[in-house]
């Protein structure tokens, strides 16, 4: 059984929402936390209810009503997202005000949406979705895990239409005490530099990308999700290159009928060395696309990348800003997302023009 | 999609014992777990009681064979974890594919909590370990790595609905031939956070609770983990499993982002999605174990969905929550284990505290503990914010 990606949507650092050529005009930065490029959300948001919003439900709202418009789509069947974060600056005011007033005089506003499920839970308050609705946290396979668990639900058949997607947000303490773990570059790099970078750490992102998927393809329609796996503390490059053979194997094809590998590249030279090893291994002369650079690290980050990769399919051209290596083929049908995320989480994601 | 998904085994730690064969003493001898707060450190200290893991952290890392400095949360979870493992008599893991899949609220919370107001006060202040676990997903990690899982780990936050979430997952990855067996269940240690959260929405009572009572006032929050573990058909042919996870099914309330609808829209989807997977009849269910949290509006939306689904034929039904307290993250995957153990071995759970029938309902729930029924088939449900709500179905065969 097939599963298509029937519309995507994609709130990030690049101009993503508001549609048109894919990066046909990039932007360029020079520090180490990139935020949203933030569309007007009162198109999806009644104005009272932004103001209360933190900005991963607002870019999570957004990003899962392009992907249903794209789709054509009013009510999907489920909702499914992940976030290994949550809802970060709920959290911190909650907490910080539970401190500063000694557990005295709290509102339970910033309670309230601090829970993991607060974005897919609007979402269903918003479109009135009476459907399944679940939300996985699971570091960097949330995003995968959602998409996982769409595709099951929708090979048993009990739902149609699913939305799915990842996001995560950045806040001030949060990008406070990630920098103090030494994960992100010391000094502002230029991003479109990024990936040559010959030194450790990387830099900051967010987002929040989402797809309708179904059972069926709608004209519009131009990827299949043909595959999603996900790979658990690999002791080392071998144990990748031979869980890469074995999922394209599953689905009937080899590395040479890969037209174009996307990788999870964040400019961190010792976490990239893996994607230098397999790209070696197994892809030695193929074209190779990448994407943190446009949108930063975070472990929703595959979610962008599969939302590239869609387009890249949709337009049949790799867009400069996102080439890493080589030259894609004329025909674009097959694409491969390798991502890892702090190398102890490491996902495939199989795409095929349809 | 049709493969039989089992239950092997199953492991809880909670306000009242620290092994299922302990909590199951406890529901005989009618003893909740509520009480002060005795290892939370809270100013509300005198004011809420609540149904706290009788251990300290150190005595909890001995039993999880943990460091003692982690986030309790996680060694909840590793005890329950292996309790589950080694009750299915499954023996050693690295000879199956194995998944955990756990769910929890808050993550590390509790350690992240010590260290906010150091680094409130300073953005370099704060012991960085304290908040190295922080991350809901973290937690799940530090127990697989410990237990050797590597086939699938996930974790899953949907508030209360996240350990029932967990098993409904879990069984997907079965029945899709990812994996073979799956320890699926949940985790949540008490918090400030949390308690001072629930505070706020002024659905904390100050006394014990009373779930389904016409006098409730609120809820009490525990703390525990607890865990299942899943096996496909094949596997099940050679051990002598608990019961079957014959249905499941989670719904949205799309009503409220913490207050139920009052007729209860997403709870009735559930039950009902849960019944249609396993194809039971209403009047089929022999006992229903009930989200049941005491306050106002949880136990009346329940009722009246339960009443909308059952009437006229009642099972017997009880918040066991009235002996564990509401162990949020934690209470689908504990409440799974006593409602597998109730059909196992035909037990029926008490509701502690019921004196008053609910006027909006026609039934009440059971009072005492006792053993020995027939139970084909029990029900356990499990509703949260932001509308999650999650039933599921154990029979027998």
């Amino acid at each position: 059984m097939n599963i298509y990606i029937n519309g995507t949507g994609c709130i990030s650092p690049q101009d993503t929402a508001q549609g048109g050529p894919l990066l046909a005009a990039p932007r360029e930065y020079e520090q180490v936390r990139l935020a949203t490029v933030d569309p007007d959300y009162k198109q999806w948001i009644d104005v009272k209810q932004i103001r209360r919003m933190s900005r991963v439900v607002k870019m999570g709202v957004a990003a899962a009503n392009l992907s249903l418009e794209a789709a054509g789509i009013t009510l999907p069947d489920a909702i499914i997202t992940g976030t290994a974060y949550g809802c970060l600056d709920d959290t911190g005011v909650f907490l910080t005000k539970m401190v500063n007033q000694q557990e005295e005089m709290l509102t339970p506003t910033a309670f309230i949406q601090s829970t993991h499920n607060t974005v897919a839970g609007q979402i269903a308050l918003l479109l009135g979705c009476n459907g399944y609705n679940n939300t996985f946290v699971h570091r960097g396979f949330s995003f995968e895990n959602a998409l996982l668990d769409a595709i099951m639900i929708l090979k048993e058949g009990t739902a149609k239409h699913i939305l799915a997607g990842g996001m995560d947000e950045i806040t001030n303490y949060s990008h406070q005490v990630l920098s103090r773990f030494g994960i992100y570059k010391k000094a502002p790099v230029k991003t479109m530099e990024l990936l040559n970078s010959p030194d450790t750490g990387t830099i900051a992102g967010e987002g929040a990308a989402f797809f309708a998927l179904g059972a069926t393809k709608d004209p519009g329609t131009v990827a299949e999700l043909t595959g999603v796996s996900t790979l658990y503390k690999p002791l080392w490059e071998g144990e990748v290159i031979g869980h890469i053979m074995k999922f394209l194997e599953e689905h009937r094809c080899t590395p040479a009928d890969i037209d174009l590998l996307v990788t999870g590249r964040n400019g961190d030279i010792d976490q990239d060395e893996m994607y230098e090893e397999v790209a070696a291994a197994l892809f030695p002369d193929h074209a190779e696309a990448s994407f943190k650079h446009l949108c930063g690290e975070y472990p929703t980050a595959a979610a962008f990348g599969l939302w590239m990769a869609n387009a890249i399919i949709a337009e049949q051209a790799v867009p400069e800003a996102a080439v890493f290596y080589g030259r894609a083929p004329q025909k674009i049908n097959r694409i491969l997302l390798y991502n890892h995320h702090q190398g102890t989480h490491h996902s495939f994601v199989l795409l095929t023009a349809c | 999609m049709s493969e039989k998904v089992w239950i092997a085994g199953g492991g809880v730690i909670s306000g009242i014992g620290l092994d299922v064969p302990a909590c199951i003493q406890s529901f005989r001898d009618m003893q909740p777990g509520m009480a002060a707060m005795q290892y939370l450190s809270s100013v509300h200290r005198n004011t809420f009681p609540v149904a706290e893991v009788k251990a300290d952290n150190a005595t909890l890392a001995d039993m999880a064979r943990m460091p003692e400095n982690i986030s309790r949360t996680a060694l909840l979870s590793m005890i329950a974890a292996r309790e589950a493992w080694q009750s299915s008599g499954l023996e050693d893991i690295s000879h199956y594919r194995v998944g955990f899949v756990s769910g929890n609220t808050v993550g590390g919370m509790d350690k992240t909590e010590d260290f906010f107001p150091d680094f409130l006060a300073n953005p370099r202040g704060g012991r960085l370990h304290q908040v190295a676990h922080h991350e809901c997903g973290s937690i799940t990690e530090l127990v697989a790595d410990m237990l050797g899982i590597r086939h699938h780990v996930s974790t899953i936050s949907t508030a209360c609905s996240s350990g029932a979430n967990a098993l409904m997952y879990g069984a997907r990855l079965i029945r899709n031939n990812i994996v073979d067996v799956v320890i699926a269940g949940g985790t949540d240690s008490l918090t400030r956070f949390t308690l001072n959260g629930f505070n706020t929405l002024m659905i904390l009572d100050q006394q014990p609770c009373r779930p389904f009572d016409d006098t409730r006032t609120g809820l009490n929050l525990g703390e525990g983990a607890g865990y299942v573990v899943l096996v496909s058909d094949s596997l099940a042919a050679q051990l002598q499993p608990w019961c079957r996870l014959s249905g499941f099914a989670n719904a949205n309330d799309a009503y409220h982002q913490t207050a139920s609808s009052p007729d209860g829209t997403g709870n009735y989807l559930a039950m009902k999605g849960a019944l249609d997977m396993s194809g039971v009849q209403p009047q089929q269910i022999g006992y229903i174990n009930l989200h049941g949290t005491g306050t106002q509006n949880n136990d009346v939306s329940e009722g009246i969905a339960i009443n909308k689904l059952f009437a006229p034929h009642f099972p017997a039904m009880s918040s066991t929550k009235s002996f564990t307290g509401h162990t949020l993250g934690a209470s689908g995957g504990i409440e799974a284990v006593f409602s597998a153990l109730a059909v196992k071995e035909g037990i029926i759970y008490p509701n502690a505290r019921f004196e008053h029938q609910m006027k909006e309902l026609p039934f009440a729930p059971a009072t005492t503990f006792s053993t020995g029924h027939d139970l084909q088939h029990v029900m356990s449900n499990s509703f949260g914010f932001g509308g999650n709500c999650s039933s599921l179905v154990f029979s027998k065969v």
